[in-house]
């Protein structure tokens, strides 16, 4: 089986039936994209297909069409993505785990929409659970990504 | 009053558990200093000054914060005590976990173990936690937990740090062949300003290394403070955002296998029959192990990957033994209710005189009520694993754990081998709350190891097995009475408490030939130490056994104390016709870092001015684990439900070291206690947990998080912790905020059963 995963092919043998996220941490070696949940209930495991947010922990591996994109691709020739600047910027994190969903389901809310209300921050970003409860403060990123997108950093 | 030797012998649970501890691991030596154990790692060149330093010829410095990294920022706070000291940015350190070692004890994890309510500074109360928190430093119990990092590190290390610049200075000083005096440090170099040369610290490490540090040291004032008292960026925030493998989920080890476990549903129950032929014969799957320990009874799975394991563990034919404790909810209610009944238990608060105060009490003044909470699951967002490889008599693991060195006899126990042949490497946590200050997913992990022909496993839970294989926050019932005078404040208090005693759980599962001795006070903790003057004011403890696992869950006691006791002070301040905030300031008047938070919360909230109609506020004030917490919530009633909008939080942690984390853990603890009240429980039937995954356990999300605002005060003559102290407030200011709403006076939790939430 043959995936292009943040920009790179990979090779591998898998049950088609894999759920992607499997097949990205044990097969692939790629432990950015977490295990929460596996019924697409935290939003933990979020990549991108082809730029759209997608719960890797429910879609098998066979199913799977179009470039894979991780948290760990998502930054782009040495630079952090916006998204992750903020998140910097903000001081976001507490434990962490959940902050790779959370930032692929940002940064997939501002390529479709680049100036997001509160409103559809909450409803782009409900699916995405925070134990830690960092919710204000992702809520401050995101805007704040949204500036620094659109000012072209 | 009892003398120092008589509550010493009343054994107060969590010393007993300590001393369990001790006898178990056979370290008794009180005087002597640990060796430092970065002594045996040291690489090419580096040179250690004490367990919290080490430095390297090309400068680099390597700070040790020997506590779990589980989001409450420890890993910053104490790089940044010693820093401090050391005189070098922050982000000129490395900051690392370390090894397990007795040298990392935690002795304020433990100092808090008597009965003595925080403020108490009596010659008694500070002579029992010298001894307790010296009980810790014997046992070389090293964790991470009760608030305590931060209490028990800002000496040791900041100490750590000027000890360590001290010698550099010193052999700064013999090389350049110039008095200490002339020398200044800064960004990690020493430097002698009269003559232009300077030497880095990796420059004169060895030779610093090799003089003997000062028998005492001067610590920076405050005033002089560069890092301390100012929010820092995290030091792990770039591996936080760019998906690093710092998590004990993210372990990859060369020839790896991956597994899971299949516990008994039924707590402690055995498999009455098994077959594992079906899953045995799935592909990818290597060995199927029976697992027998005293945290539960089942099966591990060892296979090509965790996906192939997973489902095999579903392939497991089995009927598990039958429950042998009240095995559904209504049979856990009344157990709670006959502790409640039997007028036993201990009284950890006894001020003036009860009975008396109650015997001629005119009903009018009169104010009961009854109390009760569910169990809950902490539900980590990372499920419980570990990585562990037996090889050549050695076992090493990587756990994701918050007490590296009960870790290591546990593990060393189940695998049969000496303390001295496990290693242990502590991971970032993906979230802690208590549940991973157990054994169980080390233990398992130790035990396929043993199974793997020398190979490493990584074992990693289903969400559904974490869910239903946690130490659960007890469920807990209260019975409450006050007499209220003729001004409306309450003569007199009377609170009795029952539920299982986590100590005696924990006891059982870590140290099960021990018979628990004494009274648990973390049963009423919350409760027995409030700072409120009331003439009468007796607080009763009753352990309630159920036999369901309980353990540590984010503010333990405080978390059902909290909302217990502040819910009926606000029954008090309404049949009193006293205000709820006006209620604080009059009992609380003996403590002045307590009105202070009242205060400035009811300052910010504007408390008292009128709202839009269809909204209503709700206060609540705990202190707990030495930090003074006011909140208010507010709430909205909108045609989706309930709507929290607001939440205003006053804290006073006596000395605020990193102010962006402290508000970061303050709004934390907030969601974590607000999660809980509006919508968690876990439920019993047939004795299983019926709750799964986040369908049916789900935490507040992000459409529902009210907007914060934070004060952080500076009024408290003793330092208190951070990480706990957010939780307890949040659910009685929000039951309080729905009663002033609703009219309804909610006593039992989740509130969901009663109003809906948008
Ligand atoms: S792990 Fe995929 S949504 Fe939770
Ligand atoms: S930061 Fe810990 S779960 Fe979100």
């Amino acid at each position: 089986m043959r995936l292009i995963v943040d920009g790179k092919s990979i090779e591998f043998e898998a049950d088609p039936e894999m759920p992607l996220l499997w097949a990205l941490r044990d097969l692939a070696g790629k432990t950015g994209p977490k295990f929460g949940c596996g019924i697409a209930a935290c939003g933990a495991c979020t990549v991108h297909i082809g730029g759209e947010a997608v719960r890797s922990c429910t879609l098998p591996v066979g199913q799977v069409e179009g470039e894979v994109t991780t948290i760990e691709g998502l930054a782009a020739g040495g630079k952090l993505h916006p998204v992750q600047q903020a998140w910097l910027d903000e001081q976001v994190a507490q434990c962490g785990y959940c902050q790779a969903g959370q930032i692929m389901s940002a940064a997939a809310l501002l390529e479709a929409n680049p100036d997001p209300t509160d409103q559809d921050i909450d409803e782009a970003m409900n699916g995405n659970l925070c134990r830690c409860g960092t919710y204000p403060r992702i809520r401050a990123a995101i805007k704040k990504a949204a500036a620094l997108k659109t000012a072209g950093i | 009053m009892a003398s120092v030797g008589k509550i010493a012998r009343r054994t107060f649970l969590i010393g007993a558990a300590a001393v369990a501890g001790g006898v178990a691991v056979g370290y008794w030596y009180v005087s002597r200093p640990y060796a430092n154990p970065l002594e045996g790692e040291l690489a090419e060149g580096e040179a250690t000054f004490n367990p919290y330093v080490k430095i390297a010829p090309d400068n680099t410095i390597t700070v040790i914060a020997p506590r779990a990294e589980m989001g409450q920022g420890i890993a910053t706070a104490l790089a940044a005590l010693v820093a401090e000291e050391l005189d070098v940015p922050l982000d000129m350190v490395k900051v690392e976990h370390g090894p397990a070692s007795f040298a990392y004890y935690n002795a304020a994890l433990l100092e808090e173990g008597g009965p003595f309510p925080f403020y108490d500074r009596s010659l008694m109360a500070e002579t029992v936690r010298g001894a307790l928190g010296g009980v810790s430093k014997v046992l070389g119990f090293q964790g991470t937990g009760g608030s305590s990092s931060i209490r028990d590190g800002f000496d040791k290390m900041r100490q750590a740090g000027a000890a360590a610049r001290h010698v550099l200075v010193e052999a700064a000083a013999r090389k350049l062949g110039v008095a200490v005096s002339e020398l200044s440090t800064a960004d990690g170099a020493i430097e002698h300003k009269a003559s232009g040369r300077s030497v880095t610290y990796g420059q004169v490490a060895s030779a610093a290394a090799a003089i003997d540090p000062p028998a005492t040291v001067r610590l920076k004032d405050k005033a002089d403070w560069k890092l301390l008292g100012k929010a820092q960026p995290r030091v792990d925030m770039l591996a936080k955002v760019t998906g690093a493998p710092i998590f004990g989920i993210d372990v990859i080890l060369p020839e790896m296998l991956f597994g899971t476990v299949k516990m008994s549903p039924r707590f402690w129950a055995k498999p009455a029959k098994a077959d594992l032929s079906k899953a045995e014969k799935m592909p990818g799957v290597v060995k199927i192990v029976p697992l027998e320990t005293t945290y539960g009874h089942g099966f591990g799975i060892i296979a090509e990957n965790t996906w192939a394991a997973f489902q095999a563990a579903e392939a497991i034919e089995v009927e598990w033994d039958a429950a042998e404790y009240p095995a559904d909810g209504a049979a856990i209610s009344r157990v709670l209710a006959d502790a409640l009944a039997s007028g036993e238990g201990s009284a950890l608060r006894h001020d003036g005189d009860i009975d008396t105060a109650f015997a001629d009490a005119p009903r009018e003044r009169l104010v009961e009520a009854a109390y009760e909470v569910p169990y809950l699951a902490h539900a980590c967002m990372e499920p419980m694993n570990a990585t562990a490889q037996f090889k050549d008599g050695v076992l090493e693991i990587w756990s994701p754990n918050q007490m590296p060195t009960m870790t290591r006899y546990l593990c060393s126990e189940a695998v049969g081998i000496e303390r001295d042949k496990v290693d242990v490497h502590t991971t970032h946590l993906g979230g802690g709350f208590g549940r991973r200050g157990e054994m169980d997913f080390s233990v398992y992990a130790a035990l396929l190891a043993k199974e793997a022909g020398g190979r490493p496993v990584k074992v990693t839970w289903t969400r559904e097995e974490d869910i239903r294989h946690d130490t659960y926050r007890p469920a807990a019932a209260g019975r409450f009475q006050a007499r209220l005078g003729d001004d409306g404040l309450p003569e007199a208090l009377d609170i009795h408490i029952a539920s299982p005693s986590v100590i005696g759980s924990t006891l059982r599962r870590m140290f099960p030939s021990i018979s628990p001795l004494g009274p648990d006070r973390t049963i009423t903790d919350g409760s027995h130490n409030q700072p409120y003057a009331i003439p009468n004011y007796r607080v009763t403890g009753i352990a309630a056994d159920v036999g369901i696992p309980v353990g540590f869950w984010r503010s333990v006691g405080n978390s059902y104390n909290g909302f217990f006791h502040e819910c009926f002070m606000d029954e008090i301040a309404t049949a009193g016709r006293t205000d709820p905030v006006e209620l604080r300031r009059k009992l609380m008047a003996g403590w002045p870092a307590a009105v202070k938070v009242v205060d400035r919360v009811a300052a910010m909230a504007k408390w008292g001015e009128p709202l839009p109609s269809g909204r209503a506020r709700g206060f609540a004030f705990t202190l707990s684990f030495g930090g003074w917490v006011a909140e208010i919530v507010q709430v909205a009633d909108t045609p989706y439900g309930l709507r929290i909008e607001k939440v205003w939080i006053a804290a006073d942690v006596g000395i605020a070291l990193d102010p962006g984390i402290i508000e970061a853990q303050l709004v934390s603890g907030a969601v974590f206690g607000l999660s809980a009240a509006m919508g968690q429980e876990i439920t019993i039937a047939d004795g299983m947990v019926e709750q799964s995954n986040f369908h049916d356990f789900d935490a507040m999300r992000i459409s529902q998080c009210p907007a914060f605002e934070v004060a952080i005060l500076e009024n408290a003559e003793r330092m208190g912790g951070v990480g706990e102290i957010g939780t307890p407030p949040a659910a009685p200011a929000l039951a309080n905020a729905v009663f002033a709403l609703t009219g309804k006076r909610i006593r039992t939790l989740p509130l969901s059963k009663e109003v809906a939430f948008a």
